[in-house]
């Protein structure tokens, strides 16, 4: 029956992502001019000067002299064979470009993610089985700030302590000496030691925010009458308490990976550029600068299907978690 | 029944199985200690029910729950004991001494002493299978394997007649009716052979007719096991059926403690006296009953009502099944006149009440006034609105918990356009004072209410725009029998004094009796039966009605055995 659904689901899928080609299609489109315009805007910056000819013999060679539609079954057809296009900006595949970037970004939002849950739900429990006790006020008002604080600022901080009193050496996900490296145990040990930092820097937002989601959908459970009847079988308090309300309230925490694979991706990038990681988000933000047409629509394209995916796994998870809700 | 005599002396003198002993239990509030339970005392003794009887609030719950050392928060035990005495040879046990955390007392919870509740709709895991739940509580009270307790959960769902256990283990409480759930939740509680029943008003969530059947299992399972069951409950209907012997409470205090006879034929307590004058004044029609004349002509007409509501699926949205909730319902509504619906649960009687105030979308003809509500358009569906009230059975949902008094009865008069400033001041004030409640209670939220209260204020609202008819669904089912009367009494002089009519919704043979005019007998969509009350009551013809009164409880321990419960089944009528 899952597999049904999984199936379904899937296939809802292809006409979703055809709107959503064409709405990121458009929005790219919006603003006023092209890439050639942002270009020779450049170029004037640095007294270059582009004769009109020229001008127009690159609008030709890159296509955009032809009508909005045309462009855009041109690009959609060619993602169907997979070709992403070129970028005007790097002169190279726009697949090259994101699938080097996509790796560790996938890397890094993962390993956000189980940060982020590891903390937040032994927290989130204790907080809420200890309502009003010292230590749900101190986990509340760290959890306050960890919400209020903007992640850059984090970064920065986070940076300056560990380059002054520890040394590290802090910025980037590798050090200079195997960032061009082929992949060895080194270069992943190495890896690892980077990558604590942006992690700590991109899970506190999050993490303080489910301490709150959990906390709040166990304060709800915890007096439910099947609770109650638990106890009165004589289960001990700390499974009556794991095994009943918990894995009621774990539903939202569930649906939570929804959001956070996208926004793990596109949400991070002042941070990105702080910490200098070479992580999508960046890319993403000078190509929507420059109007880098492809390499922006292969970017919005993904973060879509991205939103998708992740929807579809937390999805697949509360159907897993809890038989109430319907999936025939 | 001279056997049950017989045991009762028996064990009397083999001493009490279970005992409390002066109980007092506080609630810590910032002003210190409130106590709920003032040092009350009573006795459970093997093979015997005793019901614990009293109004919300007279601490039945909080006592239930202090037997088992799990004293909700903020509550503490600050005097008295619970012995415990399953072997009489043995020493008795002090349960308000152990820690309520500890192995001693999780040991007797669920396995000396079970416990069911009264939602079975909550009480049970949404998210764990029946099967799950019930192994659990064996598996924490008994050394078996989980093969043998998966049998052994099998053979309790098969005790409590619960339809192909083998399936049924497999299933989620969801899937259940609130019958069947009751039924699990009692398998599980029994599960590990408890030496004490306690039951906290298992009943009073589910129909009539299935309250009787819940009734004769635990009677059964009693008789087999020989446990002591202590059944809390405010229905003394119940306590006729069950009883042998009763606990009165009253605001934290046993007020009387006896046997049932005794408390049924001389009740010493003016508060026993009142619990049962109220219950005897619901056995016949209202005093004050006005009927319709005879000319009186009809204000609504209902035709071949029907609603289906459909399941869609997949991708083309195919239907796969129709519920019939209402199907081909044909009545008249007089003017001046109440009409009880009657029906179980499943049965379409509020379905019927929302599609006549138009919530739903219906096929089929109502006439109110000589428009067709059905085909109404917007502005006439607008007037039919104010005309058309309704009042809903829970009086602490259906108030906007945020609005005072005040707000809640002037929505609909400002909503309407009718009335602002001093003159809706005034008109507030006269409504408060028809339906019983002082007018400086305007300025109140609806938590300084008792439910008695908040439904005066529902009513108020419902006739703030002057009605003609008014649809009560289930308007007295969450309030106490004493207050039930008075909440009936009301609506039959508010009814008189302003000439509206009423469709009364109620599963409650004794309210109808008390209350309506005529009444109407519904069954999976269909009216079965319709006519004057104490005709269908005194001589009900169709089957499935006969059904339905036999298992209204008995209203004294003197009628026990001389009701014969039958179950209306269509496929064998």
């Amino acid at each position: 029956m899952i597999w049904t659904y999984i199936f379904k689901r899937v296939l809802w899928m292809i006409p979703f992502l055809f709107a959503v080609s064409l709405v990121a299609f458009l929005l790219i489109q919006a603003p006023p001019g092209d890439y050639l315009t942002t270009y020779v805007a450049k170029l004037a910056e640095t007294n270059e000067a582009l004769d009109q000819a020229a001008l127009d013999n690159l609008r030709q060679r890159f296509g955009l002299d032809q009508p909005l539609y045309v462009q855009y079954f041109k690009w959609v057809g060619n993602l169907l064979t997979g070709d992403f296009g070129m970028s005007f900006e790097w002169r190279q595949p726009v697949s090259d470009l994101v699938w080097g970037r996509m790796g560790l970004t996938v890397t890094l939002s993962l390993a956000t993610l189980l940060f982020t849950w590891a903390v937040a739900f032994p927290i989130g429990v204790y907080s809420a089985v200890r309502k009003y006790s010292i230590g749900d006020y101190i986990a509340t008002t760290i959890g306050f700030i960890g919400l209020a604080t903007p992640n850059f600022l984090l970064a920065l901080i986070l940076m300056y302590v560990g380059v002054v009193h520890f040394g590290a050496d802090v910025g980037g996900l590798f050090s200079s000496e195997y960032k061009n490296a082929p992949w060895s145990w080194g270069k992943f040990f190495d890896l690892c030691q980077h990558l604590w930092l942006p992690i700590i820097v991109l899970g506190t937002g999050s993490t303080a925010s489910l301490i709150r989601v959990m906390r709040a959908n166990l304060l709800d459970e915890l007096h439910r009458p099947y609770v109650e009847t638990a106890r009165a079988k004589g289960l001990s308090e700390f499974w009556v308490i794991m095994k009943y309300p918990v894995r009621v309230a774990l539903n939202p925490f569930v649906s939570t990976i929804g959001w956070v694979l996208p926004n793990l991706v596109s949400g991070a990038v002042v941070t990105a550029i702080v910490l200098s990681l070479p992580t999508a988000g960046p890319l993403m933000l000078q190509a929507l600068l420059s109007q880098d047409m492809y390499l922006a629509g292969a970017f919005v394209l993904l973060l879509s299907s991205l939103t998708v995916i992740g929807m579809l796994i937390s999805d697949i998870l509360l159907v897993l978690l809890d038989p109430r809700v319907r999936y025939e | 029944m001279p056997q049950i005599l017989m045991n009762t002396d028996m064990n009397s003198a083999a001493g009490p199985l279970l005992s409390v002993e002066n109980l007092n239990v506080g609630f810590l509030q910032r002003t210190g200690v409130v106590d709920v339970l003032h040092g009350i005392s009573f006795a459970l003794y093997r093979g015997q029910t005793t019901c614990v009887v009293g109004e919300s609030g007279s601490g039945k719950s909080v006592t239930a729950r202090t037997i088992l050392n799990m004293v909700p928060r903020p509550g503490k035990i600050n005097g008295g004991r619970v012995v415990f005495h399953p072997d009489p040879k043995g020493s008795p046990i002090v349960l308000t001494d152990l820690d309520p955390r500890g192995k001693e007392i999780r040991a007797i919870r669920g396995g000396r002493v079970g416990m069911i509740f009264q939602e079975p709709m909550s009480s049970l895991s949404p998210v764990h299978t029946i099967g799950n739940q019930i192994i659990e509580a064996i598996r924490l009270h008994e050394n078996v394997s989980k093969k043998r307790a998966h049998a052994m959960a099998v053979e309790a769902l098969r005790q409590v007649e619960i339809p192909e256990p083998e399936k049924a283990v497999d299933r989620y409480a969801f899937e259940f009716s609130g019958g069947m759930r009751q039924r699990a939740m009692i398998a599980m509680a029994l599960a590990c052979k408890p030496d004490v029943l306690i039951a906290d008003e298992p009943t009073t969530a589910l129909d009539v007719t299935t309250q009787a059947e819940i009734l004769d299992l635990m009677r059964g399972l009693q008789k087999e096991l020989g446990m002591a069951i202590m059944f809390i409950t405010h229905d003394m209907g119940v306590v006729a059926e069950i009883a042998d012997h009763v606990v009165v409470m009253e605001k934290g205090h046993v007020v009387e403690n006896g046997d049932v006879r005794q408390i049924f034929d001389a009740p010493r307590h003016p508060y026993t006296q009142k619990l049962l004058a109220a219950v005897k004044r619901l056995e016949s029609p209202a005093p004050g009953k006005t009927s319709p004349p005879a000319s009186a002509k009809p204000v609504l007409k209902v035709r071949d009502l029907e609603l289906h509501f459909e399941k869609k699926e997949g991708f083309m949205g195919r239907k796969t099944s129709i519920v019939r909730a209402v199907n081909g319902v044909n009545f008249e509504l007089q003017e001046g006149e109440a009409l009880g619906i009657v029906g179980e649960s499943g049965s379409g009687k509020t379905t019927v009440g929302r599609c006549i105030a138009r919530v739903y979308d219906p096929k089929g003809e109502i006439e109110y006034n000589g428009t067709n509500l059905i085909s109404a358009n917007a502005a006439q569906l607008k007037q039919m609105r104010r005309e058309l009230r309704m009042i809903f059975q829970d009086p602490f949902a259906s108030l906007n918990p945020r609005m005072t008094v005040k707000q809640i009865i002037a929505e609909p008069l400002i909503v309407n356009g009718l009335a602002s400033g001093a003159d809706l001041d005034t008109r507030i004030a006269k409504l408060l004072t028809d339906v019983g409640l002082s007018p400086d209670m305007m300025e109140r939220y609806p938590h300084a209410f008792s439910g008695g209260q908040r439904q005066r204020i529902v009513v108020a609202r419902a006739i703030a725009l002057d009605p003609k008819v008014v649809i009560a669904d289930e308007p007295t089912s969450a309030l106490d029998v004493s207050i039930r009367t008075q909440v009936l009494d009301l609506l039959l002089d508010l009814k008189a004094r302003l000439n509206l009519s009423f469709v009364f919704i109620s599963h409650d043979m004794a309210v109808i009796r008390y209350f309506c005019d005529r009444v109407a007998v519904m069954h999976r969509g269909k009216m079965v039966e319709i006519g004057q009350t104490d005709q269908i009551i005194d001589h009900p013809q169709h089957p499935y009605t006969k059904a339905l009164l036999s298992s209204v409880p008995i209203s004294h321990p003197s009628q026990r055995g001389t009701v014969q419960r039958h179950r209306y089944h269509p496929e064998t009528a």
